[in-house]
C-alpha cells in the first residue's frame, strides 16, 4: 500500500474509536510533556549559566603574560619556548598585535597599582585598578549605585563597596551584616578624591653616554625618573562588587577608567622588572585579551602563545562544567522518557485490543487482496500516528508547562528582588527531538500488535463475530 | 451471440483443479476431515455449485480454492497455480488479482462508505487515486449502487449491501468468483437479483463461478454443474440437465 493510503487509513482508524485512541494519545503526550519539560530545564539552566559566565567575562577572557614574569615560577616557562631573559616584552606594540588576531575583541593592558588616596583630607591606602568601557556590561556591575565612567578618559572613580565603607568611616566590625550599597553611595556619589600616585617619566638625556666603551647601546633609552603626582577623580559610582572574586581587572577598590591610567604613565612593577627595556613605549605587568567566543579561546592562546607570551585562562573550568552538564541533561532525558515508556505500553495496549476488536475486519481484508505486510504497515501506521500526534501536542504542552514554571518562578524571585531570569528554553532541536523520540518509541510499541495482526488466519478472522 | 467462440475457446481450458485435496483440522484428539479426498476439474468460465447440507466441507473446499487455506494434503492449482506452493506474499497477490469473494454476511467494512469498500482491493493493488474513483463508480454502477456509494454499509438493505460486496469482487476483474451463500441472508427476491447479476457476470464477463449453497433450487437455477459433498467427499458431480434444456428453450 501506498504511504499516503496507509496514513488515510490508519487516521480513520483511530477516528472510529476516538475515546481509546485520543487517551492513548494523551498518555503519549503527556510522556513527551515530561520529557520536553525536563530536557528544556536542563537547557534552560545550561543557557542562563553560560550567560551569566559570558557576561562574567571569565570564560573569554586571556590573561596574556611576559615570560619575563618569575613570579609565578610557571613550569611550562621553564620547558618550553626561550629563555625567558630573551623573551619578548609585553609592551604596547605587542598588545597592538594581539588585537589584531581573529576572533579577538579588545586587548587592553590589566593596570593595577597600590597607592594614596585623600578624601575630605584623610589619607586612604588602596588599589586602583584601571577598567575598560566594555566592562560596563560586565554582571560585576549589575548591582552597582551611581554610573559607570562617562568616557574612557573621564577623571572618574568607581569605588568597591569596603573601600567605600572605609571612606565613610563605617566599616563593620567582623560578623555584622553588609550597609546597603544604596545607602553608601548616597553620602559619596559626585564628590571628589585626591589620588596621589608615582609617574613614570623619561630621562630626556640617556644616562650613559653612547660613546663609553663596553655600554650597551640598547639600554640607551632604559633611564627614567620618578615623580609623585595628584589627580582629582570624582565618584560616579559605588560597585557592591567582592573585592575576593576572582575577576582579574576587578580585583581593585577604586576603578577608574582605563585611558586615563595609561594617560598618567603610573610606575607599573613590569618597568623595574624591565629595567633594561629601551625606549618610551609603555611596558605591561599582564594583558587581558578578550575573545568573541569561549569557544575560540584556545585558537586565541595559541596564537598569542606562539607570539612568545605566557597565558592563562580558564576554559578547563567550563570544560567540567559543560560535563556535569551533560550528566544532568542525561538523567533528565531518563526520568522524562519514563513516561514515554509508560505511554508506550498504552499503544500497545491499545493496539491489542484493536486487533481484537477488528479481526473480522482483517480478515476482510485478507480475503480481499490484502497481505501480511498491508496489515503490520496499516498497524504501524496507526501507531505512528498516535506518536506523531501525541508527540506534536507533547511539545506543546512540555513548552507551556515551563513557560508556566518560569512564569511562577520570576514572581518568587522578584518577590526576593533578584531579578528575573529565564531558565526554560525549548530550542527546535529539542522539539523535533522529541517527536522523532515520541514517533520511534510508537513504532516499536507498534512491533508486537502489527506483526500479530498480520500473522493472524483469515478463515478464523472470517469466522470470528 | 457474437463472444460465444472465444467464451467456448477458454472452457477447454481448465480453471480450476484439484487432485485429492484433503483439508484436515485437529480438535483436540479427534481429527475433523473437513475436505477429504476431493478430485475434480472446472473448467473456465463454468458455473459451478457446490452443495450440501452444514458441515458437509463445501465452504471449506471454497476457502481452499480462495487461497485463505492451505491444503493438509494434496492440491489445488487453480489458473496454473500450485496454490499450496505459494508463499503467503504470493497467496495475497493471488486473492487479490485472480479471485473475488462475496460472503453470507457481506463482509463489508462498517466503517467505510460503500465507495471505500469497493475501492479498497485497488488500493493494496496501488492504483492510482483518480483511476481507483473511475474504477469503483464503474463498478458500483454495473450493480446499481451509484445513487449510495457515500453511505455506510449499515445504512443500506442486506441486497444492497451484497451488491456492493459483488462491485467489489469484481473491482479487480478477477478470473475466478468465489460465492459463499450469497443468498443466505436475503429474502428470496432479493436473492433472484444477486443471482441474475451472478449469471451475468458469469456470462458477460466470462468469469469462472463457483457458488457454495445448500440451497437445491438455487443451485438448479442457475448452476451449469452441480457439485455436491458429505462429510468431505464428493458424493455428486453432474451437469445441470433442467438448465440446459431450458437455455435450449429458450435460444429457440
Amino acid at each position: 500500500m501506498k504511504i499516503s493510503d496507509l496514513s488515510e487509513l490508519a487516521v480513520r482508524n483511530l477516528r472510529e474509536s476516538v475515546l481509546r485512541n485520543s487517551l492513548t494519545t494523551v498518555g503519549i503526550s503527556v510522556g513527551v510533556a515530561s520529557l520536553v519539560a525536563m530536557l528544556s530545564l536542563g537547557t534552560g539552566l545550561q543557557q542562563m549559566f553560560t550567560r551569566r559566565l559570558e557576561k562574567s567575562g571569565l570564560f573569554n577572557t586571556i590573561v596574556v603574560s611576559s615570560r619575563r614574569e618569575m613570579r609565578g615560577m610557571r613550569r611550562d616557562n621553564e620547558q618550553n619556548g626561550v629563555n625567558p631573559a630573551e623573551s619578548r616584552v609585553l609592551d604596547e606594540s605587542a598588545r597592538q598585535e594581539m588585537e589584531k588576531l581573529a576572533n579577538v575583541v579588545e586587548a587592553y593592558p590589566d593596570i593595577r597599582f597600590q597607592t594614596e588616596l585623600r578624601f575630605q583630607d584623610k589619607p586612604h591606602l588602596t588599589m586602583v585598578s584601571a577598567l575598560p568601557q566594555s566592562a560596563k556590561s560586565n554582571d560585576a556591575f549589575d548591582g552597582m549605585q551611581g554610573n559607570f565612567f562617562s568616557s574612557d578618559t573621564a577623571p572618574e572613580a568607581i569605588l568597591q563597596k569596603s573601600f567605600a565603607e572605609e571612606l565613610l568611616g563605617k566599616t563593620p566590625p567582623l560578623g555584622a551584616p553588609e550597609p546597603n550599597v544604596a545607602d553608601l553611595a548616597k553620602p559619596l556619589l559626585g564628590k571628589e578624591l585626591t589620588m596621589v600616585y608615582p609617574q613614570r617619566e623619561s630621562a630626556v638625556q640617556p644616562l650613559l653616554r653612547p660613546s663609553d666603551p663596553g655600554s650597551n647601546q640598547n639600554l640607551a633609552g632604559a633611564s627614567y625618573s620618578v615623580i609623585s603626582r595628584e589627580q582629582k577623580l570624582k565618584i560616579v559610582g559605588v560597585s557592591d562588587l567582592d573585592p575576593e572574586s576572582m575577576r582579574g581587572p576587578m580585583r581593585g577598590k577604586l576603578f577608574i577608567p582605563l585611558k586615563l591610567a595609561e594617560s598618567l604613565h603610573v610606575m607599573q612593577q613590569a618597568d623595574l622588572r624591565d629595567i633594561s627595556h629601551a625606549g618610551d613605549e609603555p611596558v605591561y605587568g599582564s594583558i587581558s585579551v578578550r575573545v568573541k567566543d569561549p569557544s575560540q579561546v584556545k585558537g586565541v592562546e595559541d596564537a598569542i602563545k606562539s607570539m612568545g607570551f605566557s597565558t592563562f585562562s580558564i576554559l578547563d573550568a567550563s570544560r567540567s562544567m559543560q560535563q556535569v552538564f551533560k550528566v544532568l541533561f542525561a538523567f533528565l532525558g531518563i526520568f522524562g522518557s519514563l513516561a514515554l515508556t509508560v505511554a508506550s505500553i498504552g499503544i500497545v495496549n491499545t493496539l491489542v485490543m484493536a486487533i481484537l476488536e477488528r479481526r473480522r475486519e482483517i480478515g476482510i481484508m485478507k480475503a480481499i487482496g490484502a497481505s501480511d505486510a498491508d496489515v503490520k504497515k496499516l498497524f504501524f501506521a496507526e501507531a505512528g500516528a498516535m506518536g506523531v500526534l501525541g508527540g506534536v501536542v507533547g511539545v506543546v504542552f512540555g513548552w507551556a508547562i515551563g513557560q508556566v514554571i518560569n512564569f511562577g518562578t520570576n514572581i518568587y524571585l522578584k518577590r526576593q528582588s533578584i531579578p528575573p531570569e529565564h531558565f526554560w528554553a525549548v530550542p527546535w532541536w529539542l522539539a523535533v527531538f522529541a517527536i522523532i523520540f515520541a514517533l520511534i518509541v510508537s513504532l516499536v510499541s507498534g512491533l508486537y500488535p502489527a506483526s500479530r495482526a498480520a500473522r493472524l488466519d483469515p478463515v478464523q478472522a472470517l469466522r470470528y463475530e | 451471440m457474437t463472444t460465444a467462440p472465444t467464451i467456448s475457446a477458454a472452457r477447454e481450458t481448465i480453471a480450476i483443479r484439484s487432485d485429492n485435496l484433503c483439508r484436515h483440522y485437529r480438535m483436540g484428539e479427534n481429527v475433523i476431515r473437513a475436505v477429504d479426498g476431493i478430485s475434480v476439474e472446472v473448467h473456465s468460465g463454468e458455473f459451478v455449485a457446490l452443495l450440501g447440507s452444514s458441515g458437509s466441507g463445501k465452504s471449506s473446499m471454497l476457502n481452499l480454492i480462495a487461497g485463505l487455506d492451505r491444503p493438509t494434503a494434496g492440491s489445488v492449482v487453480v489458473q496454473e497455480r500450485d496454490l499450496a506452493k505459494l508463499s503467503r506474499e504470493e497467496l495475497a497477490k493471488y486473492r487479490l488479482h485472480v479471485v473475488g469473494m462475496v460472503f453470507q454476511s457481506f463482509n463489508l467494512i462498517p466503517s467505510m462508505t460503500i465507495a471505500e469498500n469497493v475501492e479498497l482491493p485497488l488500493r493494496f493493488a496501488e492504483v492510482e487515486r483518480s483511476r481507483r474513483e473511475a474504477l469503483a463508480m464503474d463498478a458500483l454502477g454495473r450493480v446499481g449502487l451509484r445513487g449510495r456509494i457515500h453511505h455506510r454499509p449499515t445504512e443500506l438493505s442486506g441486497g444492497e449491501q451484497q451488491r456492493a460486496a459483488l462491485a467489489r469482487a469484481l473491482i479487480n476483474r478477477p478470473q475466478l468468483l468465489l460465492a459463499d451463500e450469497p443468498t443466505g441472508n436475503l429474502d428470496s427476491h432479493t436473492g433472484i437479483e444477486i443471482m441474475d447479476l451472478i449469471r451475468e457476470f458469469n456470462q458477460q464477463m466470462g468469469m469462472t463461478v463457483v457458488m457454495v449453497t445448500h440451497e437445491r433450487a438455487l443451485a438448479e437455477r442457475y448452476a451449469e454443474r452441480m457439485i455436491s459433498l458429505a462429510d468431505g467427499k464428493l458424493i455428486d458431480d453432474r451437469p445441470n440437465t433442467a438448465l440446459a434444456a431450458r437455455t435450449l428453450e429458450a435460444q429457440l
